[in-house]
């Protein structure tokens, strides 16, 4: 594999012996411009990000979170959809690095006038701003954006059912600092696979890290075609990942198992006989978490539905690290911004 | 590109001695006083010096590490350093901080580490322990403590190689004479 | 320019009516092919235009069946002024407009409209296609006679399927004295839901909702046995996928009069573009990918269908190539995927985009011809007797190509206001030089004006 060049440059080399000779760690991540998906990050690139958010972790933990890393940039928040984590998460992990962040929501604005996402943002980028957030119901709706402005760094936030790339990161983050490393895991992710952006990216990350993923759920909530379909498109990576309708038996071994939404929408669209025959088969219990190995660490996106896709002894358990989640998804996203909107123009 | 070494493994070793020595007779001992590495080098460094001082005196000399990077003011590239976990004592306010770097030329690093030292609280004193100085300060800078000094010409690239890092101690001056070699040691990143 | 007496010479001509592939002269006298293959110089009248025609083919101009002039209610589209602009510069001489217009095609007025406005101001030759059902809406016919009689020469209610079964069936059966086909854009809508393209590993990729392809082939098992029941005349619009192709082979064995066409897109590009960055590492997405002018209906499928497409056409299961020409105003396209019109600007790029079968060698250049001229005029019937010949006597309607010219499509250099295409930027090899309308000269590449012609 070769680096690209910006870790070859070991810019983050210690300012005084510029060009000195490279450690032997990655000490910088490599050139990027948009956090779109993870289907576009490396191995190294992703261990990298980690490590930095690990330091950004430890500005967290500080008196004064504060540090001059973004002074002066300006960072748009751009939510087409509702969010309480992710947004505030961002406008953290923004503020603590000294950046100026604006949330602009959809109702009060001009987008209520019927102005479309990319004149929005083409506005946006004509105020100088160095960094977008932006989430979007509509899949593809990040790399619109991506295509037409070429000042301003975008970061997908979530889109359509495609993506979340940043709740990916933090996903990893979370359980590398738990269990140590990734490659090998066992993870097991079950539930709405289909229409859940956040499996989406999951897939990718954990994949890339060298874990085993299974998908598991209802036939009617796998993305069945992602691993085959007509063509025989699967990337290569993904090669590994595997789906299964039977949870008792996926979840043997399992060194994580995440627990996605269950929207009520899907019983009346006919993905779901009901909610009551899901709880049944598909929810995360106390039960079936004993297949798991010792010590296996129990994550869930948010917002829970506790008593559908987990019961509420296993959210709140030993096991569970939904809450660490949030917290790293900060840091995480400290570490992205760093990187997105430090890029000068 | 000619490299020529200016120190090896005993001129490393002897410095270290001599700033440890130096840093014993400044502060009267090891009492209160921290010392506090910059990534990567000067972790080590620090922890190089600790030994020194046990050595030298007996006690147990704190080492801290400081990421300066989140409070550099010359990033413009679209790659970007990896952050590091900063590990400053809680109580820094009563300390003699002692910061460790491997080499001083600007002095911007350590203005930099400055500022991120006063986000941790005000510290009794900073002093500046370094390996190498090579001059061309840009900041009214000055160090306390120094391992060797070097005249060097500005397109000149000075490497330090530690064995926790490269595997070998010496320090080497690397003269850039193609126009290749001159790029690769860009101003904006001193 | 101007309809005087014209000599073509030394073009490869390729006529699929009679069989003829040779090199030769085409003479054109008062608007119709006076001599063809060899001309000799006593017949050439006295300051004829002479067009030096070596190395280029010439055949008779292409007959599409199928596309979108968006006059009248959506000039802001197209015009039939720039659509059949369009239409000449790539070798169209005579087109057939869909009836989703605002009014639809659905009563003798708009039809005498559109055949008005196209007398002022149209390049090619218009013919209306009119709606199956009393304003699109699929529950009472439309007055097929008097549409008939007006100069329809088909019926469809495209852009949406004729959905309730008993409809189709007495659309059929009506239609039956007329001779005139019933073209059925096959799409179950509650299989197809909200999809935006096919579905499929890369719809998953992209978290786009798919449209299987069972949503067409349910519709075409319908019709088909429709047309059994009625023995009326069924034109498939649009066929994409391979199962399509099945049923349709099956349909012509039993015998049924069934016909159907296939679009340049569908013969050449996959759902794989959606994802973009085709020809490169396509490993991961991008700021190219979600690129809304690959969005159009039906949607681009796999590989698998691509072959199974081509190999019809070049066996003839599949009759014709239609383009479904559907220009869209930017503001349509500049948006999410999931907010963008479906449809593809396709006049001008359907012959250097179709050229590739035939660089490929999976069909004949004659075949090719053939499913642009014979074949479509095969399925309208008696209104395009003529207009897919070069025999002596019929009207001098004359696409010019060069086979080989090799260019890259910039879509601000379009005729159409549609500049949505997926191939913008590509580099086909193909390319017409002129067309002829009744020996009128309607169109002239920029290259040939300093070049070839004189």
């Amino acid at each position: 594999m070769t680096l690209p060049n910006a870790i070859e440059n070991q810019i983050g080399n210690g300012i005084e012996n510029a060009g000195a000779q490279a450690d032997l760690e990655i000490t910088a991540v490599p050139e990027r411009r948009h956090v779109l998906d993870l289907d576009d990050f490396s191995r190294p690139e992703i261990n990298a990000l980690l490590d930095s958010a690990k330091g950004m972790a430890e500005v967290l933990g500080r008196d004064i979170k504060k540090v001059p890393a973004l002074r002066g940039r300006v960072i748009v928040t751009l939510f087409y959809e509702a969010s309480t984590r992710t947004r505030i998460s961002f406008e953290e992990a923004g503020k603590v690095l000294s950046a100026d962040v604006i949330n602009m929501s959809t109702s009060g604005s001009s987008v209520e006038k019927g102005e479309s996402l990319l004149n929005t943002a083409l506005t946006i980028q004509a105020m100088s701003v160095d960094a977008i957030v932006i989430r979007h119901p509509h899949s593809g709706a990040p790399y619109l954006l991506a295509r037409h402005l070429d000042r301003v760094g975008i970061i997908n936030a979530g889109d359509g059912m495609h993506a979340h790339p940043t709740q990916a990161l933090l996903d990893l983050f979370t359980v590398r600092e738990k269990l140590g490393a990734l490659e090998g895991l066992k993870i097991v992710i079950v539930g709405d696979v289909l229409h859940s952006r956040v499996a989406r990216s999951d897939i990718w990350g954990f994949a890339k890290m060298g874990a085993q993923v299974v998908l598991c759920g209802p036939n009617t909530l796998l993305p069945l075609d992602l691993l085959g379909g007509d063509g025989g498109q699967i990337p290569t990576e993904l090669a590994s990942v595997k789906m299964d309708t039977d949870l008792d038996r996926a979840i043997q071994d399992a060194d994580v198992v995440m627990a996605l939404r269950l929207q009520s929408e899907r019983q009346h669209s006919g993905f779901l006989p009901s909610v009551r025959e899901y709880i049944r088969r598909w929810q995360v219990t106390e039960a079936r978490l004993t297949r798991a190995k010792p010590g296996v660490l129990v994550m869930h996106p948010g917002p829970m539905n506790e008593g559908i896709e987990i019961s509420s002894s296993i959210a709140h358990g030993g096991s569970s690290v939904i809450e660490e989640q949030v917290t790293s998804g900060v840091a995480v996203r400290m570490a992205l911004l760093y990187q997105i909107a430090n890029q000068g123009r | 590109m000619s490299q020529r070494q200016i120190m090896n493994e005993d001129d490393i070793r002897r410095a270290l001695a001599r700033v440890s020595h130096e840093i014993l007779e400044r502060n009267r001992g090891t009492h209160d006083v921290v010392l506090v590495g910059i990534y990567t080098r000067g972790v080590h460094l620090a922890h190089r010096l600790a030994r020194n001082l046990k050595e030298f005196e007996g006690g147990e000399v704190q080492v801290a590490a400081l990421d300066i990077n989140l409070y550099r003011d010359d990033l413009q590239a679209r790659s970007s350093p990896v952050v590091r976990p900063t590990t400053i004592p809680e109580n820094i306010q009563s300390k003699r901080v002692v910061l460790v770097d491997d080499v001083l030329y600007t002095g911007r690093t350590v203005r930099a580490a400055m500022d991120a030292l006063n986000d941790f609280g005000r510290a009794d004193q900073i002093q500046l322990a370094i390996l190498l100085d090579r001059g061309h300060r840009e900041l009214p800078i000055r160090p306390d403590f120094v391992g060797q000094n070097v005249p060097t010409a500005p397109d000149e690239v000075v490497k330090v190689r530690l064995v926790e890092t490269e595997g070998v101690d010496e320090v080497a001056i690397i003269r850039g004479n193609s126009p290749n070699d001159a790029s690769r040691n860009p101003r904006r990143n001193v | 320019m101007g309809s005087g007496p014209l000599l073509i010479k030394g073009a490869r001509i390729i006529d699929a009516s009679s069989g003829m592939d040779q090199v030769g002269h085409i003479l054109v006298v008062d608007g119709k092919i006076a001599a063809v293959g060899q001309v000799s110089q006593d017949q050439v009248p006295d300051g004829c235009q002479t067009i030096d025609a070596a190395g280029l083919v010439a055949c008779p101009g292409f007959i599409d069946l199928h596309c979108h002039l968006r006059e009248p209610g959506f000039e802001f589209k197209e015009t039939i002024a720039s659509g059949t602009r369009a239409a000449a510069k790539g070798g169209f001489t005579s087109i057939c407009a869909m009836p989703n217009t605002e009014p639809p095609i659905d009563n003798a007025a708009v039809v005498d409209f559109l055949r008005f406005r196209s007398q002022a101001e149209a390049s090619v030759k218009v013919f209306p296609i009119a709606c199956v059902s009393k304003g699109r809406l699929g529950r009472e016919l439309s007055e097929m006679e008097e549409l008939a009689s007006a100069g329809a020469v088909a019926f469809s209610d495209d852009g949406d399927p004729v959905y309730d079964a008993t409809l189709m069936r007495l659309a059929l059966a009506y239609s039956l004295d007329l001779g005139l086909p019933i073209i059925d854009h096959c799409q179950d809508l509650s299989l197809s839901g909200n999809g935006v393209m096919a579905e499929g590993a890369v719809a998953s990729r992209l978290g786009l909702d798919g449209i299987p392809a069972a949503a067409e082939e349910s519709m075409i098992a319908r019709d088909i046995a429709l047309a059994q029941l009625t023995g009326g005349r069924l034109h498939l619009a649009h066929i994409s996928t391979a199962g399509s192709i099945h049923l349709l082979r099956q349909a012509k064995d039993r015998g049924l009069r069934v016909t159907a066409e296939v679009c340049p897109h569908h013969l050449t590009i996959t759902d794989q573009w959606v994802l973009g960055g085709v020809g490169k590492d396509a490993g991961a997405a991008g700021p190219f990918s979600y690129d809304t002018s690959t969005k159009v209906y039906p949607p681009l499928r796999t590989q698998r269908d691509v072959d199974a497409l081509v190999q019809a056409l070049a066996e003839g299961v599949i009759d014709c190539i239609a383009t479904d020409h559907a220009p869209h105003d930017a503001t349509s396209k500049q948006c999410t995927y999931e907010e963008a019109a479906f449809g593809i600007s396709v006049l001008e790029t359907a012959l250097g985009s179709t050229m590739q079968m035939v660089h490929q060698g999976s069909l004949g250049l004659a075949d090719l011809v053939h499913s642009l001229t014979v074949g479509p005029a095969g399925v309208v019937g008696p209104a395009f007797d003529g207009l897919a010949s070069l025999n002596t006597g019929t009207p001098a309607d004359i696409a010019l190509f060069d086979p080989d010219l090799e260019w890259v499509v910039d879509p601000q250099e379009f005729q159409s206001q549609g500049k949505n295409t997926p191939l913008a930027g590509v580099t086909l090899r193909g390319q017409v030089v002129a067309t002829f309308v009744d020996g009128k000269m309607v169109y002239q590449s920029e290259t040939s004006k300093t070049g070839a012609a004189s």
